[in-house]
């Protein structure tokens, strides 16, 4: 059914049939024309072949979740429509080449566009997914002159000839769609937004990359592992610009030991990495407890155990990056919902390891990592990196006991005292001991930090009535899924609480839980990892859990079908 | 030996009576005192094991970090800081066994750092059992049909590697092992120093006597700039030569190819970032 003021757009198809360049045009020139748009993808661990799929949403309003519903498939193969059966409704327009393209007694209404031979006449095969980007564009309120411009800017520094070539395909593709439009065969129910067009637009992992920047991260050691990878590349891409060491490692082990390394001399480093490496990185976490060393370590999860399903989603490895690395020592966990969230603790995750010197981590997912949408401005005042090293004296005690258990940080040159970071239980200047009463001080003096940690913790988001009657708790990339989903049910006495910081827990937590009537977590996992640390960290039991762990992130419509059961049994 | 600027003063080192690690101790205090450097200077970075306490021993900065690591860490000082001096040390086991996979990269990277490596042929720490340097037949309360395995051969994978400077030195010629430090520590890039030491307590084949015997100094004529023959006498064995096999001058090292280094000197702790640069990345995305 069709919705007004949101329309569904999925492209669907091979590895290597350049879906992504579909999807990079399309999001663009339709944000650049005025449309609030989403996107998120699907893909298979592949180069080629397979089927994969992007999911581009059209808005009069910003939207930043997943839907089910599609409006318009552009199906690129033959294997699309099997791929997508499920999602495929009577109101889908289906548009793709007849030659490959059958429906086959399936719904949805079927408008052949012959994609190949439009190609063949632009110059070629490879011209077939710019044809299908201009046929979607020619169904929205776009000019051709904005498309032609638009393509030439895309394609620019290729040689000219190609680019005339894409942008002949793009406005055959475009024709194509504004017949579509014209003959009144496909309807887009969706208003201009004035604001939309000048609006900043990024994915997950942009924003995990300019929250690093403005934390002043000038170290970044990885080893490439989906869907961390984004973020790699991000910083590498701006490694010169910013003047950063972007290192591949051999090995996720000389990542966190180098990023461990890094820290000590006085830079400012992360970590990149998704579940298997950052298992790899364990010892490190530990050696980051040991030393008191700042490390900011940015996980992308992805489902596990092992390989998994590598380039899908899960919000499995909480419990990691809660219980990692052998020994006691204090930690904070980030997890950001929506990409404003994601520069803050990104950037905030530097100055808390800083501050704390205590490993931070930023929890997020294949999900978000490959979403991203337009929000009108980042505002940058609040984010940016808080220092804090001390130039040492000759009687400097890299670990002298402190109020707070932090002792003030040195680093090699920095004034005249010598900076001695141990992995061995080590005495205030640093050296090996085994003094079992000096351990003791040592481990309490650690643990003392977990209280300024709590102290700082960022407060969770409420939304829907005060009295909480119904808790719903999210945490992390779920974010705009749970407030769409909840909206989308209107009022129904609802109460939803959102968490970017997971570890430690604020102590305002509690009280939301306490004056709760019944709590429901909603997670991207099988055993509800984030409802059992609620129930260890607060005492009160969170009773229903709503799971999802079969790879995909949550839709509006399922979350909405799942929490409207739990409000209707409730009621 | 006199007392030096990198004397500790009273330490109760953990190594037993006999050890060759005190030799390389007082030789390592003696080159860096004859070369001048600064304490402040001077990063001493190590992994786990006996060999690997040696950083708590000498006064300057110390990052005592993971079992078979510690190049990971020194090459990312040299890179945050690049006017430090950097030595990564440890033992055979350290370096070549838990940390092997880092050797091997850490030498094609090639920073700025020098790699000291206690090759006694057997781990200490844990008592007594094979490490990757033992000769094959060497048993021990594990491996007690004795090794099967060949011995790892770092100087041979080094040159292999094209290492910018290899050397292998013996507590038993405490002169040469001081020039050849030196050499290192002078050297610009990546310089290993695999050094043969008796393990009085658990090495029982190798002894002062049996390195003694089994050694000697490489010809006054030795070609250094010769990768294949560098080889050749690099997996020379019984007796096994001593002195600096190869030497690459004038290769860029990791560090100085950096993009942080590329308009500014400054140890990355001095920067503050650009928030201008930052705004201008946001504002382009509204292109987008």
């Amino acid at each position: 059914m069709k919705k007004q003021g949101d329309f569904s757009i999925v492209l669907c198809g091979e590895a290597g049939q350049g879906i992504q360049t579909v999807e990079q045009i399309l999001t663009r020139i339709l944000k650049k024309s005025g449309y609030h748009i989403f996107g998120t993808k699907e893909y298979m661990s592949r180069v080629r072949g397979g089927t994969n799929s992007t999911l581009i949403r059209v808005s009069s309003a910003p939207v930043a979740a997943p839907v089910d519903r599609i409006d318009l498939l552009v199906s690129l193969d033959d294997k699309a429509l099997k791929h997508l059966e499920k999602r495929i409704s009577s109101g889908t327009v289906i548009i793709g080449d007849p030659a490959v393209v059958r429906l086959e007694g399936r719904k949805g209404v079927f408008y052949p566009v012959p994609l190949a031979s439009m190609a063949e006449e632009a110059g070629g095969a490879l011209f077939g997914n710019t044809i299908a980007a201009g046929v979607v564009a020619g169904l929205f309120d776009v000019t051709r002159d904005d498309l032609d411009d638009f393509i030439g800017g895309f394609f620019k520094g290729m040689d000219e000839a190609v680019v005339e070539k894409n942008r002949l395909a793009a406005e055959k593709g475009f024709e194509a769609g504004k017949e579509l439009a014209r003959s009144g065969k496909v309807f887009v129910p969706v208003e201009k937004s004035p604001r939309a067009a000048g609006d900043i637009l990024m994915s997950g992992a942009d924003a995990v990359g300019i929250g690093a920047l403005a934390g002043g991260c000038d170290f970044l050691s990885a080893y490439p592992m989906s869907p961390a990878t984004a973020v790699m590349v991000f910083l590498a891409q701006h490694a010169h610009e910013f003047e950063i060491v972007v290192e591949q490692t051999e090995d996720e082990i000389a990542a966190i030991n180098m990023a461990l390394g890094a820290w000590y001399a006085g830079a400012r480093a992360m970590v990149s990495t998704s579940g298997g490496g950052f298992a790899l990185m364990e010892e490190g976490v530990s050696l980051a407890g040991m030393h008191e060393s700042p490390l900011v370590i940015h996980l992308a999860q992805r489902p596990g155990p092992a390989t998994g399903l590598p380039t899908r989603t899960e919000q499995g490895d909480l419990n990691l990056a809660l219980y990692a690395g052998h020994g006691e020592f204090p930690r904070c966990i980030y997890a950001p919902g929506t990409l404003e969230e994601a520069v803050l603790v990104t950037c905030r995750a530097f100055n808390t390891a800083d501050r704390y010197q205590v490993p931070v981590f930023v929890l997020t997912d294949q999900y978000f990592m490959d979403s991203y949408y337009n929000i009108p401005d980042l505002p940058m005042e609040g984010n940016r990196a808080v220092r804090h090293l001390v130039k040492t004296d000759r009687s400097y005690r890299r670990y002298a006991f402190a109020e707070d258990g932090v002792s003030p940080r040195g680093v090699p040159g920095f004034g005249e005292g010598l900076v001695v970071a141990d992995s061995d239980e080590h005495d205030e200047e640093g050296h090996i001991t085994e003094d079992l009463d000096l351990r003791v001080r040592m481990v309490d003096k650690r643990l003392s930090k977990a209280k300024g940690l709590r102290r700082e913790a960022l407060p969770p988001l409420f939304h829907g009535e005060e009295s909480c009657e119904t808790l719903f708790v999210g945490w992390g990339s779920t974010d705009g899924i749970i407030r769409e989903a909840l909206r989308s049910l209107g009022n129904k006495g609802w109460s939803y609480l959102h968490f970017h910081q997971v570890y430690p827990l604020p102590s305002i937590t509690a009280a939301y839980l306490k004056k709760a009537g019944t709590i429901v977590s909603i997670e991207g996992n099988a055993t509800g990892q984030f409802a059992s640390l609620l129930e260890k960290e607060t005492g009160v039991p969170v009773k229903e859990r709503i799971l999802k762990y079969n790879g995909l992130p949550f839709t509006v419509e399922e979350l909405a079908r799942r929490i409207g059961k739990v409000l209707g049994e409730e009621g | 030996m006199d007392k030096n600027r990198f004397d500790m003063g009273n330490i109760d080192a953990a190594w037993c009576p006999g050890c060759g690690n005190f030799t390389i101790w007082d030789i390592l205090k003696e080159a860096l005192e004859e070369l001048d450097i600064a304490p402040e200077r001077l990063v001493l970075v190590s992994g786990i094991g006996q060999a690997a306490k040696m950083p708590h021993y000498v006064r300057a900065h110390v990052f005592n970090g993971l079992h078979g690591r510690a190049l990971s860490p020194a090459t990312a000082v040299k890179a945050a800081n690049p006017g430090l001096l950097v030595i990564a040390e440890s033992g055979d086991g350290d370096m070549y066994g838990e940390g092997g996979n880092h050797f091997l990269h850490t030498i094609r990277r090639n920073p700025d750092i020098t790699n000291i490596v206690h090759n006694n042929m057997v781990y200490g720490l844990t008592k007594g059992q094979a490490s990757p340097t033992s000769e094959t037949g060497f048993t021990t309360p594990v491996q007690v049909d004795g090794v099967t395995g060949e011995p790892f051969n770092p100087l041979a994978v080094a040159v292999a590697e094209n290492a910018s400077f290899v050397a292998r030195a013996f507590t038993g010629h405490p002169e040469q092992m001081k020039e050849i430090l030196k050499a290192a520590m002078r050297h610009r890039g990546y310089a290993l120093v695999d050094i043969f030491q008796p393990c009085v307590s658990f090495n029982r084949v190798n002894t002062f006597q049996w390195f003694k015997k089994n050694t000697y100094p490489l010809e006054e004529g030795h070609d250094r700039g010769n990768r294949l023959e560098a080889f050749r006498r690099a997996i020379e064995k019984d007796p096994y030569p001593l002195g600096i096999f190869y030497v690459r001058e004038g290769v860029p090292s990791f560090e100085e190819g950096l993009p942080p280094y590329e308009r500014n000197k400054l140890p990355l702790y001095r920067r503050d970032g650009d928030g201008k640069k930052l705004g201008a990345l946001i504002e382009a995305k509204r292109a987008n």
